[in-house]
């Protein structure tokens, strides 16, 4: 692969999503979390609940601060890498990205100064109403993204006229055939990857020896939640992969790598495919299980690589999707076992504890696999089967774009070190405010005790 | 209605960028002041922009939002020719808005450390955004008159920036460290008066066009509110800043809206300038708009958002109304 100007704008563009969309799918699921602790503070006036508050507000200002200055690079490189997308697009994806500015960008900027720093200037009640409304945004903010990328994979509710797209139906845009599957994947996934978060880093706060009762029950709230919407989440994938070998059978044939289209097909566990030789070589197979998952049935027909004119790279894709799968897998095991022993003991033995603290960041691993599974399966699309990546990019010199790739990846691999290293010290040191009895017993601001 | 729609969402750009400069500009300001607080001091100034930031930087992605949105041709040209300066933008404003946070959460030795990026990070994005202004008023032409008019302005945004961060700590601050706003802002006043002086009197020689518009009479007549509006707005700061006790006394707020009456003027002046063009000499508004239907769903959209999210954000602005106080998320 040479690096020509169009494969570098491919890596910048990847790698600056891929930096993004870690925080995001922190921020999405973790407000949600957040507002849980503040209604469980009021209903009960236990104030460990707050003290869980006040500790997991820090790490969601941190995560969102990386999240919304990662994201005005987004929001800038369609026009500095894709013109030709806009010009082309710009009629359908002009007004969904607008429309999450207006309702959702703002909505959560502005009201995220009251939920982290306005606790003492506003009523509890207005507070709940800022830390909703912030959970709120970023999920809307979700929507949005979503119904816009799933409209670059599943295209609906458009004309055609001399090159460009014109809208015909704003629902059928929104509301494309892939959309529905994408965005509960995608909610799910923000769920479990804050999930696992909480629990990770409450487990290794017990590891460590500086808990007390409200990490415990953090790690109760996660593990609970993470062993309820694991399953969900398998199902959601299920569904999406039907939906994909209706509307992109391409991208299907790759995460399998089903080379010759046939009836019966085995599903390859593992396995190296070969591009070149059109082959998957030391290939582990389940017989007849891809068409029983596919097509569900023995002898369902499975439509090979060969068949299409153009299809994705199948390695990356392939590999990418084990990883997912794999990682939703370990999310089951550990996440069933850990709630056994919640359930059965009330805390968790040194090996249970262990693992989950080792699955922190699981959630991450899975759901950059997942995007990389269903972007690079779209190439070399950049609008499915009407509009090819290459054909919309940007001739920068291939100097300057390597010179702003490094800069990019650099500052990345910089913050990530200093996000990482903070969330350790933070991890640590409010042990005490943690676990500090403010209110233990208190009386409930609202409503009545539970 | 077709006709009027590009004009409807030039204006909402327009507004969208002053809101930016403004507001994110004393963002800027005080991350640019920062190095001459001492140690607590960095801490309230931190503080009196810590729970506004976020929001005002959200005007920028609204403006490059409206110009997707509206004129997606106009937008790849733009930011395309603009690749550089846009990239460093970028690169400053994730480094500032990274240092916000991790200046308290990482270890407590590094916290110099984050504070000078800090201050780097406003650097370079003021200085970029100075940059493609001047860039973009050349008509994105990239020749030596275009680059030596985009390197002033790059100078002189800063400035700018430096007096709204003043001003807004005169506005949030008390004791020394508003007596200490007060003097940077008399520091900064002349440099920012003698580069507005420069941006005025050099637009016209570069761009020929610019100068007809604004030497011709009778329009001259009718544009000189501008220049007079402006000459008060300066005459008056530097009056002011010159009476401590006055602006102790409570009159602080007027340097910041002396500044914002500057920006409107710059903003109407800039406005007349280029119109009914969006890249100046290639591409009018009504060459570069988006296909009507795409126009008319944003516009309801547009039309009932923007008065809520206006009416949010002076709610929030009311919340932490007074001087500032240190953040604390308990
Ligand atoms: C599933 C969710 C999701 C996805 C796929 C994306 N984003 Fe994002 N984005 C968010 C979810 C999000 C969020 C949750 O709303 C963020 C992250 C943290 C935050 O503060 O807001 C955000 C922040 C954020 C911001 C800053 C907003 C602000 O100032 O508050 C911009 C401009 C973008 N994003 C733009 C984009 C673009 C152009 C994307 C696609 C190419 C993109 N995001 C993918
Ligand atoms: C948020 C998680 C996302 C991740 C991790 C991600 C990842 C990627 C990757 C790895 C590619 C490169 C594929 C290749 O070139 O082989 C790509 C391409 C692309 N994606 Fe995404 N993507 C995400 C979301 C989005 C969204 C929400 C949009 C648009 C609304 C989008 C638009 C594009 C475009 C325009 C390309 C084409 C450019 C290219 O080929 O690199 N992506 N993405
Ligand atoms: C183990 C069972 C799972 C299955 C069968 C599954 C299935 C899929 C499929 C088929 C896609 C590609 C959709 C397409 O573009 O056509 C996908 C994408 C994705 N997956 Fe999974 N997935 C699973 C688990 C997970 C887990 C555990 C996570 C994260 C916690 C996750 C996160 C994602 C994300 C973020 C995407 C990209 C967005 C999207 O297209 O929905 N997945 N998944």
């Amino acid at each position: 692969m040479e690096l020509d100007p169009f494969v570098l704008s491919r890596i910048q563009f990847a790698a600056n999503i891929t930096f993004h969309i870690l925080f995001p799918t922190i921020t999405v699921g973790l407000g949600w979390f957040l507002l849980f602790f503040r209604v469980r503070y009021t209903q009960s006036g236990n104030g460990y609940w707050e003290n869980a508050y006040n500790f997991w507000v820090k790490v969601y200002a941190l995560t969102f601060a990386l999240g919304v200055v990662s994201g005005i690079t987004m929001s800038f490189q369609f026009g500095t890498n894709w013109p030709g997308f806009m010009e082309r697009a710009g009629n359908i994806a002009g007004p969904l990205l607008g429309y999450e500015v207006l309702t959702a960008f703002f909505l959560e900027a502005s009201f995220l100064g009251i939920m982290l720093f306005g606790k003492q200037r506003v009523s509890n009640r207005v507070h709940l109403l800022a830390t909703f409304l912030v959970a709120f945004g970023t999920s809307l903010s979700a929507f949005w993204i979503l119904a816009l990328n799933s409209w670059m994979h599943t295209p609906a509710g458009y004309v055609i006229r001399e090159g460009q797209f014109f809208a015909e139906s704003w629902s059928a845009i929104i509301f494309n055939p892939s959309f529905p599957y994408r965005f509960t994947h995608m909610m799910l996934a923000s769920l479990l990857t804050s999930a696992f978060l909480l629990a990770g880093i409450s487990a290794w706060r017990i590891i460590q020896g500086v808990d007390g009762p409200a990490t415990k029950m953090v790690l109760k709230t996660s593990i609970f939640t993470a062993a309820i919407i694991i399953p969900l989440q398998i199902l959601a994938g299920d569904l999406h992969g039907l939906n994909t070998l209706k509307h992109q059978p391409a991208k299907v044939a790759a995460m399998e790598a089903v080379w010759d289209t046939e009836k019966g097909a085995g599903f390859t566990l593992f396995g190296l495919p070969d591009e070149e030789a059109r082959e998957t070589r030391f290939a582990v197979k389940i017989p007849y299980a891809a068409s029983l998952i596919l097509t569900h049935e023995l002898d369902g027909e499975v439509k090979g690589l060969n068949d299409f004119d153009a299809h994705p790279p199948v390695a990356p894709v392939f590999w990418s999707f084990r990883v997912m799968t794999g990682v939703g897998t370990l999310m089951l095991l550990v996440s069933w076992w850990a709630a056994w022993q919640l359930f059965r003991q009330g805390t968790l033995s040194k090996y249970a504890l262990q693992a989950v603290s080792l699955m922190t960041f699981s959630g991450w691993v899975a759901s950059v696999a997942g995007w990389y599974v269903t972007e690079i399966g779209r190439q070399p699309w950049i609008v499915q089967g009407l509009v090819s990546t290459a054909d919309v990019v940007a001739q920068h010199p291939t100097a300057t774009l390597s010179g702003t790739l490094f800069g990019y990846v650099g500052l990345y691999v910089a913050l990530m070190i200093a996000y990482m290293k903070a969330l350790r010290i933070m991890a640590v040191k409010p042990a005490k405010t943690l676990e500090q009895d403010s209110n233990p017993v208190g009386t409930p601001l609202m409503g009545a005790p539970t | 209605m077709s006709e009027a729609l590009p004009l409807f969402f030039i204006s909402a750009m327009g507004l969208s960028l002053l809101l930016y400069v403004i507001l994110d500009g004393f963002d800027l300001g005080v991350g640019l002041l920062l190095p001459f607080g001492s140690a607590a001091e960095k801490d309230v100034m931190i503080a009196s922009i810590g729970p506004f930031w976020d929001a005002n930087e959200t005007w920028i992605v609204m403006g490059v939002g409206v110009l997707l949105i509206a004129f997606p041709q106009a937008h790849g040209i733009i930011l395309t020719a603009l690749y550089i300066p846009v990239t460093i933008m970028l690169v400053g404003l994730i480094l500032r808005g990274a240092a916000f946070d991790f200046r308290v959460k990482s270890a407590d030795h590094r916290q110099p450390m984050w504070n000078k990026l800090f201050t780097l990070g406003s650097l370079m994005a003021s200085m970029a955004q100075g940059w493609m202004l001047g860039a973009y008023i050349t008509g994105l032409t990239g020749d030596a008159m275009s680059v030596a008019f985009s390197a002033l302005i790059a100078l002189t945004l800063p400035a700018l920036y430096v007096m709204l961060g003043g001003a807004w700590l005169l506005i949030k601050t008390e004791g020394e460290l508003f007596d200490k706003a007060t003097r940077w802002c008399r520091l900064a006043l002349p440099p920012m008066t003698v580069a507005l002086l420069l941006v005025s009197i050099a637009t016209p020689l570069v761009s020929q066009d610019i100068a007809d518009r604004w030497f011709k009479l009778p329009d001259a007549i009718g544009l000189l509110p501008i220049p007079m509006s402006c000459g008060l707005a300066i005459l008056g700061m530097a009056w002011m800043l010159r009476r401590p006790n006055v602006l102790r006394a409570g009159y602080g707020w007027f340097i910041f809206v002396a500044l914002i009456v500057i920006c409107l003027m710059a903003a109407i002046g800039l406005a007349y300038s280029i119109y009914p063009d969006i890249v100046i000499g290639r591409l009018t508004l009504w060459e570069a708009a988006a296909a009507t239907e795409s126009l008319q769903f944003i516009f309801w959209g547009t039309v009932v958002t923007l008065p809520v999210i206006l009416a949010y954000t002076l709610y929030v602005h009311r919340v932490f109304a007074g001087k500032a106080t240190l953040l604390s998320y308990d």
